[in-house]
């Protein structure tokens, strides 16, 4: 892993140190007694990190998957014991012969790899926009992260507030300047008709609002890798091409681009991942409604709503599974790829 | 184009043909240094403008939104407080309450800025400095605890704690929140702790040093910065926290933290928007104000994290 490497080369760079001295046994060669207090010391310190994350996060996950193949609600939780007795295999066909959860797990598809998408593009465009200095970039980097630190609640509450049909300022406006004909149900129609050069198009209104609204929150995540990436390119590789004549898109395309993708890749991996399992961001702006219902809403719903404690833990673990399965045939794919760079 | 560039050449042409031809370079660079700016204005106005809204909402009364829901700004005699009066007082009285949800929040994010240092400082030291079995599947086990989606640990969390009734509870909350955060945290400051080289540690424990004394004494105040970034990066995320504080803590108005506060007060109607979002800008303002103080010290501290995740 990357983090030894650097460790190490970060510790020997140390002029004074009289002995290069890496991490751990690899350098210094410690007696065995030392070593064994190393050990031991180790385990001491990492056991309170290690019992919480066992005890809340690894056996609950495992409890889930008891969990998912009984029939079981909050109602009759009471009776039961902690490992349960009948199991059945109910839920999951529940799960895969309704129509609602494949929907839903379209939308959930739909969402998080437009949503991606569209946050590293911006967050790219912002990168590009900022990278040279100028008289207050300072303030305009700090301004773009701010929705990514804002409180989702806040943020959620604020577009809904500016989108509302009756008294939002994006409607007013929008019927004022833009010459909309009525104001627009940004997060409670789920398709409207617009005609775009004369041809009729069914747009998923509510579904692009959210997708945007997750680009908008987002892109600072991108944009903040990008940049440190941008800033760590040697100048002379620009300058160089500059001196052959690349014009601009031309640099960007040869020399910057290919500098970025091992970036670009990982952020798309850590976004997909994150935008897969968001539950805030639609919850807080439709409540799943008007064809936005992602999965993690489904399944907060059947919890908390039904009490259907099987079907909830089945979904989550189909969703869960499916999303195992297309980070891992993502990484087979680029991983060979960012170790080269 | 093209005529425009005949005509710019044929006006220019005594200055110096070479220089001012309209090349491909020449309009690109042009394009892109107007877009540039374009761009930047543009991204300044959708970042900026939702929070300049929530503050410029939260101090207008209620009938002036509705008769003019376009005004960008406010006029100084028309700036109405009386909203954040409203918010914050109690129920009793008339207001929302916002005074008992930010005690709440407060005592959550706190709570779980302290527990989560004190088990995670340790834990990063043993894995940056000390080898010992397993270090490196706690590790990988970290990262995996940190890429999982939380929806599939609330079905479980919600439902045990509701069987042994601790549902409801702040610190059965706090014990989640830490669980969760403890591995991001461990990662972050395990990256800070590789960088400090070994050999100062080394030479405390010539001089005597314990292992306990030198992390105390050598490796804690050189990491301060880090466990300082740290801590306002894990207080974000508790204050900001939504998902679990709504699974648990819901039933219980009294136990309500800003941010379930405000999620559950937006959907009535009895309650004017501008209260609320003197609520919003109640939940916000705490956050931009960590954020500006410490901007340098979170970025940097959160691309060291990711980078080499």
């Amino acid at each position: 892993m990357s983090p030894d490497r650097e460790g190490r080369t970060a510790a020997s760079a140390e002029p004074a140190s009289p002995g290069p001295a890496p991490r751990g046994t690899t350098g210094r060669k410690p007696g065995p007694s030392l070593r064994r207090s190393d050990a031991r010391a180790g385990l001491v310190l990492i056991s309170p990190t290690l019992v919480i994350v066992v005890f809340m996060v690894v056996l609950p996950i495992l409890w889930t998957v008891l969990l998912a193949f009984q029939p079981l609600s909050l109602l009759t939780l009471a009776n039961t014991g902690l490992l349960g007795t009948d199991y059945t295999l109910e839920n999951f066909r529940t799960v895969v012969t309704e129509s609602g959860f494949v929907g839903s797990l379209v939308t959930t598809l739909l969402y998080s790899v437009l949503g991606t998408g569209s946050a590293i593009v911006v967050g790219l465009v912002a990168a590009l926009a900022v990278r040279h200095a100028f008289r207050g970039r300072t303030f305009v980097r700090a301004a773009m992260l701010l929705p990514y630190v804002a409180p989702v609640v806040a943020a959620t509450f604020v577009w809904r507030t500016m989108l509302d049909p009756q008294f939002g300022i994006v409607n007013h406006w929008g019927t004022r300047l833009l010459g909309w004909d009525e104001p627009v149900a940004f997060l409670t129609q789920s398709s409207s008709e617009i005609s775009l050069i004369g041809i009729e198009l069914s747009v998923p209104t509510a579904l692009l609002t959210v997708i945007a609204f997750e680009a908008w929150r987002s892109f600072p995540f991108a944009f903040l890798f990008l940049m440190a990436r941008i800033q760590a390119i040697p100048a002379t590789l620009e300058e160089a091409a500059r001196v052959d004549g690349a014009t601009p898109t031309q640099r960007f395309r040869y020399v910057l681009l290919p500098q970025l993708l091992p970036t670009i890749a990982v952020l798309s991996i850590l976004r997909f991942i994150w935008t897969f399992n968001s539950f805030d961001d639609i919850y807080l702006l439709t409540g799943g409604g008007a064809g936005t219902e992602v999965v993690s809403v489904r399944v907060f719903n059947y919890l908390t709503a039904r009490g259907d404690i099987g079907l909830a833990s089945a979904q989550a673990l189909v969703l869960a599974a499916i999303l195992a399965v297309l980070v891992g045939v993502y990484l087979r794919r680029f991983a060979p790829q960012e170790e080269k760079t | 184009m093209a005529t425009e560039a005949r005509q710019d050449r044929s006006q220019d042409s005594w200055v110096a043909p070479q220089a001012r031809r309209w090349t491909r370079d020449r309009v690109e660079n042009r394009v892109f240094g107007v877009l540039r700016w374009v761009v930047i204005a543009g991204f300044l106005i959708a970042t900026l403008f939702p929070f300049y809204y929530m503050g410029l909402l939260s101090i207008r009364g209620l009938d002036e939104v509705i008769q003019d829901p376009g005004a960008l700004w406010v006029s100084p005699s028309e700036v109405n407080l009386n909203t954040y009066t409203s918010v914050l007082s109690s129920p009793d009285s008339g207001g929302q309450g916002f005074l008992v949800f930010m005690r709440n929040s407060a005592l959550i994010a706190f709570g779980t800025v302290g527990l989560t240092l004190l088990v995670a400082l340790p834990g990063a030291y043993a894995v940056s400095r000390l080898e010992f079995f397993g270090r490196r599947q706690i590790s990988v086990l970290f990262l995996a605890v940190y890429l999982f989606p939380s929806i599939l640990l609330a079905v479980p969390l919600f439902v045990f704690f509701t069987r042994i009734g601790l549902r409801g509870s702040l610190s059965g909350l706090l014990i989640v929140y830490v669980s969760q955060i403890v591995a991001v945290s461990i990662y972050m400051l395990r990256n800070y702790f590789d960088t400090i080289p070994q050999s100062l540690e080394e030479s405390a424990a010539l001089d005597g040093c314990t292992r306990l004394g030198v992390m105390w004494r050598i490796s804690l105040p050189l990491a301060m910065p880090a466990i300082v970034a740290n801590g306002l990066f894990v207080f974000m995320i508790a204050w900001n926290e939504f998902l679990f504080a709504l699974l648990f803590l819901v039933e219980e108005r009294e136990k309500w933290t800003v941010s379930l506060g405000l999620s559950q007060l937006a959907g009535s109607i009895e309650i004017p928007t501008t209260v609320l979002m003197a609520g919003s800008v109640i939940l916000t303002v705490p956050i931009i104000v960590i954020f500006f103080a410490s901007e340098r010290l979170l970025t940097e501290g959160l691309t060291a994290g990711a980078e080499k995740g």
